[in-house]
């Protein structure tokens, strides 16, 4: 849902390869990353979050698994500090365990995307001419397709679970990055060690993971990072939509849109909290990927 | 310009086809085939093979591939069972009405992302820049359904504003009710404006950076002739191929939205088919905005090129 993502088709100069290049070399990039004030905020808060929702539940124990109806959508009070759902859930508890499936989805969705995305990018930018062009023709194919309609098509018909949403949210997002790694291989694969390397023999595969693969590292932990806050936008999107995960699972989205039902009755605890937890996250992670971006010297643009 | 726009029709006819061949990947790759999709779950297998022998699906992948294009090319998008109407028809109904509420919301975002953008990236680094920056990034990291929410909850149910229900009906009823339109097109305005503010800061940022600009300035063109002589019209370029990229982005928009506050769009109409299964109907609307995506880049490209000579000449566009 990010359109800048897909904007980001030019290419780095060499400059700011090279300078890159150094960067990464010498671990400067995590000293200027630990300069930039608010990615650091922004770093502290992810992690919070990522103890919230794993670490939260060990101290705060609520049951989530039996519904209570005599307790339902009760306003926060003692014991209950964010109230109760439609069907009794404790609200704090229940955005702990949305919280785990929201994340497990958007870094195991980040994964595939990104891991999908270099093999394929990196693929395309060291051949190039027409395999070069197919590959990416397929790309703009299916960044026409909008991910929305393609993720309900994919959620009707494989039963949605924290590993399908995995795969089915990575299988959408893996372009951007396919685009920016061909970028950065076009300009690579005429540097003089990737050459010689070619000269010595070494095969095509070994090229592209031990050169082109390791030296877009900052382009694709830039992208990962922006990638989660992308997935948690995905997947919430999907679960508000209501084909997320089953019930008693859960996570933001679907929590929302539970509360949806209710904002005429004015039960501002089943809407606020898991919004404002949402807008957080992905806040964090694009204030992080930003000072990654900035650490690495990269473009300016997203990626 | 005229090998720019071979080159660039070549692709566009190139991405259409692959985009042809996906959705029909799709629909085979449900289990049990597009017969199972149309008859549903409980149907035999003798039912299947009646059906497929019925309508050619027993022939070979690429006939059956070549029959299906041919029938999209002149305007046979498939029938829906479960309304029981032509998906065809469905669409006529529902897409001006996305067409319509779509338009409205990135008219209005161009209106104000584009000047604000600009204005952040001439006064870049200052308290304004960065105030505008913070707000547009807490805009840009909110799922579009809570600002839906957040949009209810303060305009219709506590202000009692405008109601939260989209105007219902024929395509006429949009334009009988503009007070229901409100929170529709607001929410979409709100995510493009975040979207495309950011986008615009960034493009003026680039121009900024040119040898042109220092170039006009040590020849003394004053600031505002660089700015809106040279300046503006070059950071146009890409916000003009962004809009031909952001269709896909807006469908996703406006789904989410449609359900929302139930706005009877072909996002809505796409939602609704996803859960009753009805296939044609959602494949038919990928179908419609794949290539109106394509085509609309290739406009957004072609019109790129038109305002800046740069890209007829290096025509790298990726």
């Amino acid at each position: 849902m990010s359109i800048e993502n897909v904007t980001a088709v030019r290419g780095p100069e060499d400059s700011a390869l090279e300078a890159e290049a150094e960067a990464a070399a010498g671990g400067v990039w995590v000293r200027t990353f630990l300069r930039n004030r608010l990615a650091v905020v922004g770093l502290a808060v992810a992690i919070a979050l990522l103890l919230f929702s794993f670490v939260g539940p060990l101290f705060y124990h609520t049951d989530q698994v039996h519904t209570r109806l005599s307790m339902e959508t009760l306003s926060p009070g003692t014991g209950r500090p964010l109230g109760t759902d439609s069907v009794g859930y404790d609200e704090l508890g229940r955005l702990m365990v949305g919280g785990q499936t929201m994340l497990e989805v958007a870094f195991g969705a980040a994964l595939v995307a990104v891991v999908l995305g270099v093999l394929w990018g990196a693929t395309a930018g060291y051949f190039g001419g027409l395999l070069d062009g197919f590959m990416m023709r397929v790309v703009d194919a299916l960044l026409a397709i909008p991910a929305l309609l393609l993720l309900l098509f994919l959620a009707t018909v494989f039963r949605p679970s924290v590993p399908m949403l995995i795969l089915v949210v990575g299988i959408t997002a893996w372009l951007v990055p396919a685009r920016l790694i061909r970028a950065e291989a076009l300009s690579l694969r005429s540097r003089e060690y990737v050459l010689a390397a070619k000269t010595m023999g070494v095969r095509a595969p070994t090229i592209i993971l031990r050169h082109i693969v390791t030296n877009s590292i900052g382009t694709i932990l830039v992208n990962a990072t922006f990638q989660v806050a992308d997935a948690i936008l995905v997947v919430s999107a999907i679960s508000f939509l209501g084909l997320g995960v089953a019930p008693p699972a859960t996570n933001w989205g679907a929590m929302l849109s539970d509360g949806l039902n209710f904002t005429y009755s004015g039960y501002w605890w089943l809407t606020y909290p898991p919004g404002i937890a949402i807008v957080l996250t992905v806040l964090a992670f694009n204030v992080v990927g930003d000072g990654l971006r900035d650490a690495f010297g990269l473009d300016t643009r997203r990626g | 310009m005229t090998k720019f726009l071979l080159r660039r029709c070549s692709q566009a006819v190139v991405v259409l086809l692959l985009v042809s061949v996906i959705v029909f990947g799709l629909l085979h790759l449900l289990p049990g085939g597009p017969a199972r999709a149309i008859l549903g779950t409980h149907a035999t297998p003798s039912n299947i093979a009646a059906f497929n022998k019925q309508n050619g699906l027993d022939s070979p992948v690429p006939v059956q591939y070549w029959h299906w294009l041919t029938g999209v090319l002149s305007g046979n998008l498939g029938f829906s069972y479960v309304q029981n109407q032509s998906v065809a028809s469905l669409l006529a109904d529902r897409l001006p009405k996305t067409a319509f509420l779509a338009a409205i919301s990135v008219v209005l975002a161009l209106l104000i992302a584009v000047p604000v953008g600009f204005f952040q990236a001439v006064r870049r680094n200052r308290v304004g820049d960065y105030a505008i920056t913070t707000v547009t990034l807490v805009l840009y990291s909110t799922p579009a359904f809570w600002i839906a929410i957040l949009l209810i909850d303060v305009l219709a149910v506590r202000l009692h504003a405008v109601p939260a229900e989209a105007p219902q009906g024929s395509f006429s009823a949009l334009f009988n009710d503009p007070q229901a339109m409100v929170l529709p097109v607001l929410t979409i305005t709100v995510v493009t404006v975040a979207a495309f503010s950011r986008y615009t800061r960034s493009s003026v940022l680039d121009e900024l950076a040119q040898d042109y600009v220092r170039m006009a300035r040590s020849h003394g063109a004053s600031h505002r002739i660089i700015l809106f002589g040279h300046v503006l019209r070059n950071a146009a370029g890409p916000v003009v191929t962004l809009l031909g990229l952001y269709l896909p982005f807006i469908v996703s928009g406006t789904l989410i939205t449609e359900f929302v506050f139930n706005y009877p769009g072909i996002g809505l109409l796409a939602f609704n088919a996803a859960t009753s299964q009805d296939y044609p109907v959602m494949l038919g609307v990928v179908v419609v905005v794949g290539a109106a995506t394509v085509i609309g880049s290739l406009l957004a490209d072609v019109g790129h090129a038109l305002l800046d000579p740069r890209v007829r000449v290096s025509a790298g566009i990726a």
